[in-house]
């Protein structure tokens, strides 16, 4: 699909390859990527480290350039020009302030080095100072900030100059982990409020699936899948996005019939049970489907149960109590229960236990 | 019977006297080695000439005088002893240059070096650093042979018909400017160095991300985060160079002289040791006073100190 409509894509990435270094040594950081970002979308690339999510931001951003593909912007290609020259900011991971300005130095950095009119760049940067709610620390230096807040001065820099991609490089895994959720409702409201397409780059899974209009999950240079947050993590079609998006039991079932979507299977065990089929998936003989911990519920043996096991622990978390299954045919199940005080009793660990998996909750994967 | 207090005073004041015998040897040192001797050549610079050097113990106040006035062997008058002040102006004027050459070359190598790989930097500051395990005298002479009438550059010249008369560079400015600024090259480059290293190369990023030209982010974040480099290695190569003796006297010749040269003079032909010391005492205070001077431009320039 290399034919993207020009005008309702803000970023397109058409066939995009990228090696490093030559000969022997040469390593295909990325690998025919394809992938097309809507106007003013929340867009976020997950995947573990190494996956080449950093790699295709910094082609998007200019600092390297692609050994093949085209990128757009606006349906213009933008593969060859430098960054100084695209209408694209970054939030680096390490926020990479000026240690040498100060906060409204930093903010009017950009504004300056396109030579706006100095009344212009004093407005701009009040502006954002009030954006992000730093207005009482504008003539500090940045070495003296918080690290949240030295977050918030990358964000209005980048933002200052209003460009009309905003990409940001694991923005938050600096931050501890009660900042980083206040930075994530923050984000949400600049992009809300700004209207500027934001692409988004995380190992974190949770972040991803929080704040993003749409995930593109990234393995070893391939793009895997993309989906909204809700289709990443209830049909994952990939064993890789199912494994690392959230907990998953992995299954293998006999394929009896299929059709519309939907493939008949028998589940070890014997119990038939409804699976959905990938796009593009013809299924037969024995398939992988995927169950999450919270689409399935423990019940009497017998008493409609898919699966039977023994309860081999219960583990509480607070909000909600893991319960691991040893199924009869040797694998492990893993189900999730919300806590709550009217939650009925529980079976003792040792007990032999039913599971009944939630209609439609079982997915196919592709492998 | 010892009280709290007591006990708490008595730690104390030994704390004090341990730290006084722990921080001797370094006390030693610089008394004998800095403060020590500058009392003497101030001491010095306070008497009497003897005939065949040395000085005569009696107190006298001619060799300040003639470091800046000079007395007309007719009449007595004094007038400004114009070729000292113009010896100390040419020193100043020529070690500025030096300093600004040296700093012109040495920048754009020490960005080159720190912008290398961690493994091929050690190789270039290696090879900036070799010069230096060479004797002082061995390196000017050789600069000698390069730029003497009928020395290499010269010889090439001619050969390729670019000229068909040897142009004089033994014995001008533009030698000595040309043997200091390479002498003391590495000095500029080691300190330019050691503070590019540490300048996070992702904040260049930042700058191109930014709208900023590749000039613009040399002039907006590198040379601004490079200043504590700037000013050390511009200290260290316009101090030494101020006194310089050697480069001069090769390269320049009897006529071009400078301050070190002429503070030789009066220990050796001249036979005025007082008057030496006077200049060197001079010395000390110009470069004193240039290095506030700088300092305080530097700092006001800038004002991009990290305060910690």
């Amino acid at each position: 699909m290399t034919h993207h409509s020009q005008d309702q894509f803000a970023i397109e990435v058409c066939n995009v390859g990228m090696v490093f270094g030559s000969g022997a040594h040469a390593f295909k950081a990325l690998d025919d990527v394809d992938v097309a970002i809507r106007e003013n979308e929340f867009f976020t690339l997950l995947g573990p480290s190494g996956c080449g999510k950093t790699t295709l931001l910094r082609l998007i951003a200019g600092f390297s350039y692609p050994t093949e593909g085209e990128i757009r912007l606006h349906g213009r290609d933008i593969a060859a020009l430098p960054p100084h020259k695209r209408p694209v900011n970054t939030v680096f991971q390490n926020y990479a302030l000026f240690p040498h300005m100060t906060v409204s130095e930093n903010i009017a950095f950009g504004l300056v080095m396109l030579g706006r009119p100095r009344a212009e760049i004093r407005d701009s940067v009040d502006r954002m100072l009030k954006l992000v709610q730093l207005e009482a620390l504008k003539d500090r230096r940045t070495g003296q900030l918080s690290g949240g807040q030295q977050q918030r001065v990358a964000l209005a820099r980048a933002l200052a100059p209003q460009p009309k991609v905003l990409l940001l490089d694991e923005p938050l895994s600096a931050l501890d982990f009660k900042l980083r959720k206040e930075m994530q409702i923050e984000l949400k409201r600049l992009q809300h409020e700004t209207g500027i397409t934001f692409i988004f780059v995380t190992h974190d899974q949770e972040e991803a699936l929080t704040m993003a209009d749409r995930i593109a999950v990234m393995s070893s240079g391939h793009i895997l899948q993309i989906g909204s947050p809700r289709d990443i993590y209830d049909r994952p079609a990939e064993r890789f996005v199912a494994d690392f998006i959230g907990e998953t039991n992995f299954m293998t079932a006999d394929v009896l019939s299929c059709a519309d979507g939907t493939a008949q299977v028998a589940l070890p065990g014997g119990a038939r049970f409804a699976a959905r089929v990938p796009d593009g998936v013809r299924p037969s003989g024995q398939v992988s489907i995927v169950v999450r911990p919270e689409h399935a519920e423990l019940v009497d043996p017998g008493a409609g149960a898919h699966l039977t096991g023994r309860l081999a622990h219960v583990v509480y978390f607070g909000t909600d109590t893991h319960y691991h299954v040893l199924l009869d045919t040797g694998q492990r199940f893993i189900l999730r229960r919300q806590n709550s005080r009217n939650a009925g009793a529980e079976p003792p660990e040792g007990a032999v236990v039913g599971i009944r998996i939630d209609n439609g909750a079982a997915q196919m994967l592709k492998d | 019977m010892a009280t709290a207090a007591d006990i708490a005073r008595q730690a104390r004041s030994r704390d004090i006297r341990g730290r006084w015998f722990l921080a001797s040897p370094a006390l030693v040192i610089i008394a004998l080695a800095s403060i020590g001797p500058l009392a003497i050549v101030m001491v010095y610079s306070f008497l009497a000439p003897g005939s065949y050097g040395d000085v005569i113990w009696k107190y006298s106040p001619d060799a300040w005088e003639s470091v800046f006035l000079k007395r007309d062997i007719f009449d007595n008058s004094l007038s400004l002893a114009d070729a000292h002040l113009s010896i100390f102006w040419r020193s100043l004027r020529l070690s500025f240059l030096t300093t600004l050459i040296a700093l012109l070359f040495g920048f754009p190598t020490a960005y080159f070096i720190a912008t290398r790989s961690p493994r091929t930097r050690e190789i270039w500051l290696f090879l900036v650093t070799i010069p230096f395990w060479t004797n002082l005298l061995i390196r000017t002479f050789a600069i000698q042979e390069l730029i003497r009438n009928e020395g290499i550059v010269n010889k090439l010249l001619i050969r390729i018909g670019m000229i068909d008369a040897p142009i004089q560079m033994m014995f001008t400015d533009f030698a000595i400017l040309l043997g200091m600024a390479y002498v003391y090259f590495p000095l500029m480059v080691l300190p330019l160095y050691a503070s590019m290293e540490k300048i996070d190369f992702r904040l260049v990023e930042a700058g191109y991300d930014l709208y900023a030209t590749r000039w613009k982010v040399l002039r907006h974040v590198i040379m601004p985060m490079t200043r504590p480099g700037i000013i050390a290695g511009s200290i260290l190569v316009f101090i030494p160079t101020l006194g310089a003796y050697v480069t001069p006297r090769v390269l320049g010749g009897g006529r071009n002289l400078m301050l070190g040269n002429l503070i030789e003079l009066q220990f050796g032909q001249g036979r005025n040791w007082p008057l030496g010391a006077a200049l060197s005492m001079t010395l000390l205070a110009i470069v004193l006073l240039a290095l506030m001077v700088y300092v305080r431009f530097a700092a006001r320039t800038g004002g991009h100190h990290h305060g910690q």
